[in-house]
């Protein structure tokens, strides 16, 4: 058997671009980072990972604003470059949208660790399925050299120039220590980039946090300890020793978090329905009818017709439901209907009220001020709408717990003891029904049939439809025996 | 050593390093992992102006270490020590 | 074409759903949280996405990531939340990337109030974010309209690379009314340009840094000429009882339908009265109205605000006419009678009322 010698030839990642097309000038094969950023390195680890699992063609890589802002210069594969702060926000969404796709969030120190804190704790607590690389540098590189939140304590940069002073900026932030604190992550590490061992200790972690994403196994995060030579003033070689020196005693090395093992893989998502089987599920529960004609008001008295109609009372009476009801009478009988709420702090502290206009024409106006009927449920009501009713309009008021007389004489005034009924018919929650019914009675407008179609087709709970047809027609009987 | 690597080469066979001295920064850090010290620092400039790294020609044992030192891409590809193919070993 | 009876909010999902809309991502405001309720529902039960985000400005950025990855992609907020949005906003356009965006306008500034208001006209049709571009800005008054604009928007904003916006008020999302849902969009555009984690895609870049001042003015002038095509092609608008109007009102959102109450009133009373209603804020019509200014004597300008769209109506105008202004603000609805009122006084001839 021949023996050909197995040649491994450590070399420039085909994850990464050959030529940097994207990044500007004549120099298309060095990197735009300075000499000895540690940048350079992890692109390399991140690169040749990729190379290795092979999902070079469905990473999807998020640049964040900061030295690697360039990230898509260099990664050769689906790129977004995000807002400051938020690319954890974007990997979110498109790791969402394309569920197979492998995302890596690249990130800087002042990135995550500050402007962009909020966005990296919650998408570590969702526990989305994405790999933060977390590159720690303890200064803003691309700015300028300012303080950053995990800058050491009387470390010196632009914005900090006598060193900074922790009692007034606060004390580094440890954003492993912080993140291993949530439920979700399943692996958190801290590795730095400085000698041989540190750097192979980071490789691995890149490659674990990776391929956990492959293995859909959830949120992976690796906080790398890096040198920024030029931020600091430094050359490379003491940039390195500083870090070890100083950095590392702040920033402890090791794994924060590591539940790879016993995590089980996170189901397969779901794929989306056809187009075509949308309406079914969209529209499931929602009575659709057939407009079978125009509108007509038939018999009913001038003075009944177009009503614009304000139902009002206490939450819990129905009130929305029987403008709402009432709206599904006339619709189905082929008027042009509006039904507006009064909605937020109105709708709350126990007040309700509706409008509902019904015409043969399209209602314009769905705001009523000048109501034509006023239903009152309650006291209340009855103080605030009594006085806006037009004249020659239609008071319908519940006569069990309003205990004032109407004072207006140039409209109708109605009363209807719709509770008290309603208690005798075994729930005085059906108040409304009764309302509705005699109002109807009263005006002609729609028959008895008219509102058990309607209520056929709105009520979901069928157990709840007997005693709601019921009470319609203790409405109308009230109505016709006191006439 | 021929100062632009092809990888590719099937005439090379490690354990070797190859510097491309036109990608280097000339930041030092594989002159500084490297652990049997056969790189240094070249008394010329390259294209952009910094002093590159080189091998010093003997003594590379193909360890990688400078490759993962090395901040950019294309400067440093390394050959490692020729290893027998896997199926061999288990057979073996 | 069966007919439902729906909240306008619900009928902004379900159109967004029907333009093939699979992913929210939103943060709960009030009045435009039943657009998210509604999302949480329904999303997951046809396979789309569904996402409270951790912040206004992370639910942007999700809608970045989102439609960057192909999708069509729908958030939705109220005033508050729309300023937090606005990063995201400009990136988007930076970016080239469609989404859809509702703002459900509340009283402002600041906190304000959850009442129905128009007074981000500036913040939605002048821009708002950082840098130069525009939203598409439409604006519903019924929930047939909330569904079928967003629909419209979708298309837009895809057409045309860029972020649509809804731009209604609590009244408009709270408002149930008969609705014609159209058939569902069963052909998506194909979206190449999007970073979609395959083979296909794996060369592009969701981008909006261009350090090389000519290279991003350069960017800007093509996306400018995108505008122009979208000024030409796309202003919609509606009018009522115009062609002989002394007086031509103009409103949009819930407000035109209280203009229309108020102009048949005086219609009524024979005043030659008409109303002009912008569906499409930007593209504003312009156009429309600078030929109308040759046919008609005065304008009134009624709005939910201070007087914002009265600005643009008055450049359109050009001087030709005076424009008068009618506003309340703050949170507070006029009432058809104030309105008519306001016509009365701004009739060009004569005493009335």
């Amino acid at each position: 058997m021949n023996t050909v010698n197995e040649q491994v030839v450590l070399k420039w990642p085909e994850s990464l671009y050959s030529e940097f097309e994207r990044k500007p000038g004549e120099e298309k094969r060095a990197t735009h980072y300075c000499p000895g950023c540690s940048h350079g390195v992890i692109h390399k680890l991140i690169a040749e990972a990729m190379d290795d699992f092979g999902i070079r063609d469905r990473t999807i890589f998020v640049s964040p604003v900061g030295c690697s802002v360039f990230g898509y210069y260099y990664f050769d594969c689906g790129n977004f470059q995000a807002a400051h702060g938020r690319a954890p926000a974007v990997a979110t969404g498109a790791k969402r949208s394309r569920p197979d796709s492998i995302v890596i969030s690249y990130q800087g120190d002042g990135d995550l660790a500050a402007i962009g804190t909020n966005n990296i704790l919650h998408a570590a607590n969702r526990g989305e399925n994405i790999t933060v690389f977390f590159v720690n540098n303890a200064i803003y590189g691309m700015t300028g050299g300012q303080m950053a939140p995990t800058t050491l304590e009387g470390q010196k940069t632009s914005t900090s120039p006598t060193g900074r002073d922790t009692s007034l900026t606060g004390k580094p932030l440890h954003m492993s220590e912080l993140l291993a604190t949530l439920d979700a992550p399943v692996y958190i590490e801290r590795v730095a980039i400085t000698d041989a061992k540190h750097i192979l200790a980071a490789r691995k972690a890149v490659r674990k946090a990776l391929q956990t994403q492959i293995d859909r196994k959830g949120f992976t995060f690796v906080e790398i300890l890096s040198t920024c030579p030029v931020g600091w003033k430094m050359d490379p070689q003491e940039a390195k020793g500083w870090l070890e020196e100083n950095m590392m005693k702040v920033f402890p090395l090791g794994v924060f978090k590591d539940q790879v093992k016993e995590t089980e893989p996170l189901p397969v998502p779901v794929t989306p329905i056809p187009a075509e089987e949308v309406p079914e599920i969209l529209f499931k529960g929602m009575s659709a009818f057939e407009r079978t004609g125009e509108p007509d008001w038939g018999d009913v008295p001038e003075r009944y017709r177009e009503p614009k109609i304000k139902v009002a009372g206490f939450g819990g009476q129905g009130i929305l439901f029987l403008g709402a009801l009432l709206s599904n009478v006339a619709l189905r009988k082929n008027f042009h209907v509006t039904w507006l709420p009064a909605y937020g702090p109105e709708s709350r502290g126990g007040t309700a009220n509706c409008n509902v206009v019904i015409s043969t024409r399209p209602v314009a106006a769905p705001l009523i001020t000048e109501p034509e009927v006023v239903m009152a449920f309650n006291g209340p009501s009855m103080d605030r709408f009594e006085p806006l009713v037009e004249p020659g309009g239609v008071l319908m008021y519940n006569s069990s717990l309003v205990s004032q007389e109407p004072v207006r004489d140039d409209i109708e005034n109605v009363a209807v003891p719709a509770t008290g009924l309603a208690v005798e018919l075994g729930d005085g929650k059906v108040a409304n029904l009764i309302m509705l019914g005699a109002y109807l009675s009263h005006t002609g407008m729609f028959t008895e049939e008219d509102v058990n179609e309607a209520l056929n087709a709105v009520i979901k709970y069928k157990e709840m439809l007997e005693l709601d047809r019921k009470a319609v027609a203790r409405g109308f009987q009230y109505i016709r025996e006191s006439q | 050593m021929s100062s632009t690597p092809d990888t590719k080469d099937p005439v090379i066979v490690g354990p070797d390093v190859i510097i491309d001295p036109e990608m280097c920064k000339g930041c030092n850090l594989c002159t500084y992992v490297c652990p049997t010290g056969v790189l240094l620092i070249s008394e010329s400039l390259n294209h952009l102006g910094f002093h590159p790294a080189e091998y010093t020609g003997e003594g590379c044992t193909g360890c990688g270490v400078c490759f993962y030192a090395c901040p950019e891409p294309g400067a440093i590809t390394v050959y490692k020590p020729p290893r027998k193919p896997k199926k061999q070993k288990e057979e073996v | 074409m069966p007919v439902r009876f729906v909240k306008g909010n619900e009928a902004i999902l379900q159109g967004a759903i029907l333009a093939g809309c699979r992913a929210f991502y939103g943060y709960p405001i009030t009045p435009s949280s039943e657009i998210a309720e509604s999302a949480a529902r329904l999303m997951p039960a046809i396979g789309g996405v569904f996402l409270q985000s951790e912040s206004e400005i992370g639910a942007i950025q999700m809608v970045y990531g989102a439609s960057g990855a192909g999708l069509r992609v729908l958030t939705a907020s109220s005033s508050p939340g729309i300023s937090l949005k606005l990063e995201g906003i400009s990136y988007l356009v930076g970016s080239r990337i469609p989404a859809v965006i509702v703002n459900i306008m509340r009283g402002g500034p600041g906190l304000g109030n959850i009442a129905p208001a128009q007074g981000d006209y500036f913040q939605m049709v002048k821009g708002g974010g950082h840098g130069d571009y525009r939203l598409i800005a439409l604006a519903p008054n019924s929930p047939q309209e909330m569904c079928d604009l967003t629909m419209l928007a979708f298309d837009l904003a895809d057409k045309y690379m860029n972020p649509a916006a809804i731009m209604a008020d609590g009244f408009t999302g709270q408002m149930m009314e008969a609705v014609e849902f159209p058939d569902p969009v069963t052909d998506l555009p194909n979206k190449p340009w999007s970073v979609q984690g395959n083979a296909e895609t794996a060369g592009n870049l969701i981008n909006s840094i261009y350090l090389d001042p000519e290279e991003l003015e350069d960017r800007v002038r093509k996306l400018f000429e995108v505008y122009a095509v979208i000024e030409k092609e796309e202003v919609r608008s509606e009018e009522f009882y115009t062609d002989d109007a002394e007086l031509i009102t103009v409103g949009y959102g819930i407000v035109s339908r209280l203009l229309l109450s108020a102009v048949e009133i005086a219609r009524a009373d024979g005043l030659k009265v008409g109303l002009i209603r912008p569906i499409t804020l930007w593209p504003f019509p312009s156009v429309r109205l600078g030929e109308l200014a040759r046919g008609t004597k005065k304008f009134l300008v009624s709005e939910m605000s201070t007087g914002q769209m009265v600005e643009d109506v008055r450049l359109a105008v050009n001087g030709r006419v005076p424009v008068d202004f009618y506003g309340r603000w703050g949170g507070v609805v006029p009432s058809v009678e104030e309105l008519r009122k306001a016509i009365y006084e701004a009739y060009p001839e004569g005493e009335t009322s």
